[in-house]
């Protein structure tokens, strides 16, 4: 079945079947390899993608319950102003290490500090909680989203 | 900046025998780059003693630099990055010797080529592994830029017709200082080519590094946060399928029967392969194979392991410390000194298997053609990987190209090749490229894991309370046995028994014995800090016991252990004074310490716990001092030490691999936890300046976090824990 979504403001049609995951329609069908597959289940946000500026797992997300939202990928996430504040503090902290879990860790953390501007060391615990870095790089993400909301 | 991956290149000419041992003349030889520049080649020391050299401007042996007409600096990496940032360390020795910016150095892979690429540390596998790319790369790496910046010196020295020692090499160019001429490497490249290369060269003095020592930005980020950055698992050549699979469910079982009529239905599933031990599901994409493997029944035969259980595993090797194995150490006469012991401590300790569980899932696209296979993968051993792509798909190796890509966690996972001999059974199969990825529950399931081992260890203590005599037994996996041979011998290897030997304390009996005993069907593998891992938890956690015993402070103890071990006194010394070791806490708060010296690293940690009336311990405040001798680059330090404590905190709160039935009981990050932002300690990183060599420093944060977390642990509760992972129940206040 031709299902329409609309990624980083494009409209695009895929045919696959109703209930497969979000996730595997950006990776295999349209190419957008940068939302990473970590778990399947929800439980590490290396999937994590915006659906109307919300951050949501794409692994467990079946395409046709998205309808006309707007999704917005790693991509296109420095397009936006909290996005691109997010992408110069994880390079000016140097958070990252192998990478692999950061596209999630920045479409987790743009969400928080687009709709909280001054988040507290609880609302980011509470934002990114759901992101598992197997580098350990807690301490320097949390440095990056501060140093991210001072030049709000 | 980072050229993601290349092809292999299949011709390259062979070596040439070189001369005896390691003369300039054979570490380093130049040439001329097909394009007409000055390429730069350079043997390390192989293994057995011999370094390579080649002719002419064929392919070189080794790592080798080459500098093109247009000034572009390439270093071809030996060593893959895995998050550890040996993209940005190994090419600031090359920046540093040759007078350029970082960011003129362009990266590629180093194909599949063991005898041109083998770490001279790691006998000559083309790996990465165990913490040491610095340290194999250290004096070779910087010759070869000192080598180059010296001919390219000479060449415009010629041209000008003036003595070399008055021209000055700087940011990329050769300036005639007394007439403030200069020209650049690129237009010199051809005519450094043709220079004789020098016999010696003077390597720059540790006061005159400008990048070396300097937090230097890292190369491989920028790709890593706007998701450009190509991983394994994000290849995608025309027509690829992807491809996921179930593995016999207990190691060693095979296929019985398979009914595939509702997979085969499934939208977007192609085709159902099976093989011995295993199915997969081909399909247009993840979605679809994944759904077509849920819809699979497949009938095992389970095998001979189907009622295996770890506790029987554990159980055996418990047994086997009650008998003697290979002496690892002795020191003295460990018996005669227990004998006059005046009092006599004895400890058993336990540690589990362990999964890998990188954040990137094992992942391998093959491409098998009748005349040639071609494999993009990401692997810490990349000739290796090509070796058995070629015996998997019955091609010789010259038919087999392997691109290598950013690894998106190794932790000695990828190390082993069982991911890639899957994947070329699979494509065998199908025709067209297939990216065969794992799912989360076979990632975990069918991991090759760290082992469990059982520790038998006593001391005696002297009137003083000082150790007197040290005895320690334990048994386990070898796995350098399987992964490396020869490196197994008398029945001992250098990794199983590092962090139980040499220990920094000066300790005038000790007994050391490892008994190598193999768990039956599991698989097991390196680790981050494999050996140190299990070692240094035994062992710092058994010399706060007898600090205890002889009713001393756990850091006085040890410091009056450390005069013949200065380095480790200074950490110990360092760490206690930024932690404020003996400032009062709240109670059920604790600080626990260690010290070691594993990875040619010394290293001392003071962790501060909190332990709540239900048993819940959260680690608050970690403070590391490190002394890795040189520093190459500060910021990747306390970047690689945060990473390592975060690593080991996850396993010693979490970790633990347990089979029931043969089967894994763990199947993803809900029964195998990962620590999490809200549990992250803050961690402080101090570290020791000075010109010794450089240590490794991908694990050594690993192994020293375990015992202060369970010292501290001790101190705030008083419960000592002798097995990993912690068990919160044992802590729980009695009400």
């Amino acid at each position: 079945m031709a299902t329409t979504i609309r990624v980083n403001g494009i409209d695009r049609t895929v045919d696959v079947d109703g209930d497969t995951p979000l996730l595997w329609v950006l990776r295999d069908v349209l190419g957008m390899t940068g939302t990473k597959f970590g778990c399947g289940m929800a439980l590490c946000g290396a999937c994590t993608v915006h659906v109307d500026g919300v951050a949501i797992r794409s692994c467990i997300t079946p395409i046709d319950s998205i309808g006309t939202s707007e999704i917005t990928t790693i991509e296109a996430i420095g397009a936006t102003a909290a996005g691109a504040k997010i992408q110069k503090a994880w390079l000016d902290r140097e958070v990252v290490q192998c990478g692999y879990c950061q596209s999630g860790q920045i479409m987790s953390a743009s969400a928080l500090l687009a709709s909280n501007p001054h988040p507290t060391d609880s609302d980011i615990d509470g934002a990114m909680a759901g992101n598992i870095c197997r580098c350990g790089t807690y301490v320097r993400i949390r440095e990056a989203i501060k140093q991210a909301a001072q030049s709000n | 900046m980072i050229s993601d991956h290349i092809n292999s290149r299949a011709a390259c000419p062979d070596p040439s025998p070189s001369a005896n041992g390691l003369s300039r003349r054979t570490f380093l030889k130049a040439g001329a780059a097909a394009g007409g520049g000055l390429m730069l080649s350079l043997g390390l020391p192989m293994a057995n003693g011999e370094a390579q050299v080649t002719a002419g401007d064929g392919f070189a042996p080794n790592a080798f630099i080459r500098i093109g007409n247009d000034g572009q600096i390439v270093l071809t990496m030996p060593y893959v990055e895995m998050g550890q940032g040996t993209y940005t360390s190994i090419p600031m020795l090359i920046a540093e010797e040759l007078e350029v910016d970082l960011s003129r150095v362009r990266l590629e892979h180093a194909p599949p080529n063991e005898k041109f690429y083998g770490n001279p540390l790691l006998a000559g596998v083309q790996a990465t592994g165990n913490s040491n790319a610095i340290r194999a790369a250290w004096q070779p790496l910087r010759q070869a830029g000192a080598v180059a910046r010296t001919m390219l010196v000479s060449a415009a020295a010629k041209r000008w017709n003036v003595d070399p020692t008055s021209c000055r090499a700087q940011s990329g160019e050769v300036r005639h200082v007394p007439t403030g001429r200069s020209i650049t490497y690129g237009e010199l490249a051809a005519d450094a080519a043709r220079m004789p290369v020098p016999e010696s060269v003077a390597l720059k003095r540790p006061e005159d590094f400008k990048l070396i020592g300097t937090p230097a930005k890292r190369l491989d980020t920028p790709a890593k946060v706007n998701g450009t950055a190509v991983y394994g698992i994000d290849v995608r050549p025309p027509g690829v399928k992807i491809a996921t699979l179930a593995q016999s469910p207990v190691f060693g079982g095979r296929v019985k029967r398979v009914h595939d009529t509702a997979a085969k239905a499934v939208k977007g599933v192609r085709q159902i392969v099976l093989l011995d031990d295993a199915v997969a599901v081909v399909a247009d994409h993840m979605g679809a194979a994944k759904k077509g493997l849920a819809a699979l029944v497949i009938e095992w035969d389970d095998g001979p392991h189907a009622k295996l259980n770890t506790n029987e595993v554990v159980a055996e090797l418990e047994q086997a410390t009650l008998n003697s194995g290979a002496v690892a150490q002795n020191i003295g006469d460990v018996d005669a000194a227990i004998a006059r012991a005046i009092t006599k401590v004895e400890a058993t300790y336990q540690v589990p298997f362990l999964a890998h569980a990188t954040m990137e899932p094992m992942n391998c696209t093959v491409h098998v053609r009748e005349d040639g296979c071609e494999v993009w993968v990401g692997s810490q051993v990349m000739a290796r990987a090509q070796a058995a792509a070629a015996k998997t798909a019955g091609l010789p190796l010259d038919k087999v190209v392997v691109h290598n890509h950013l690894i998106g966690g190794g932790f000695g996972r990828r190390l082993e090749i069982d991911g890639v001999i899957r994947a070329v059974e699979i494509a065998k199969q199908v025709d067209g490229p297939v990216k065969v990825v794992w799912t989360r529950e076979e990632d975990i399931q069918h991991d090759m894991y760290r082992p469990t081992f059982f520790d038998r260890i006593s001391a005696g203590l002297d009137e003083k309370g000082m150790p007197a005599a040290w005895n320690n037994r334990f048994a386990g996996s070898s796995i350098i046995a399987r992964w490396l041979p020869p490196g197994f011998n008398n029945g001992l290897d250098p990794d199983t028994t590092e962090g139980a030997i040499d220990l920094v304390y000066d300790l005038p009996n000790m007994h050391v014995e490892y008994l190598r005993v193999e768990p039956p069907g599991i698989p097991t593998a390196f680790w981050r800090s494999v050996g140190p891992s299990h070692n240094v938890f035994v062992t710092e956690s058994f010399i706060d016991e007898l600090a205890t015993a002889a009713k001393q402070d756990a850091v006085a103890y040890r410091m009056a252990l450390l005069d013949k071990s200065p380095r480790a006194k200074a950490v110990l010394e360092l760490a206690a004074e930024k932690a404020g070791w003996g400032q009062p806490l709240l109670e059920r708060v604790g600080r626990g310490v260690s010290v070691q010296f594993v990875f040619a690293t010394y290293m001392a940690q003071i962790v501060e716990v909190e332990v709540s009336a239900n048993g819940a311990v959260r680690v608050r405040r970690v403070v590391c001092a490190v002394d890795c001798g040189t520093v190459v680059n500060p910021d990747t330090v306390r970047a690689q030490i945060q990473s390592g404590i975060v690593f080991g905190i996850t396993a010693a709160l979490y970790g633990q691999i347990t089979l029931k039935d043969g089967r894994v009981e763990q199947t993803n990050f809900d029964s195998y936890q990962m620590l999490r932002i809200n549990e992250a300690p803050a961690i402080e990183v101090y570290i020791v300046q000075n010109s010794e060599p450089p240590g490794g420093m991908g694990e050594a944060g690993t192994s020293a976090i375990a015992p202060a977390v369970t010292n501290a642990i001790f101190a705030a509760t008083g419960k000592r824990l002798r097995k990993l992972p912690i068990d919160t129940t044992a802590l729980k206040q009695p009400v």
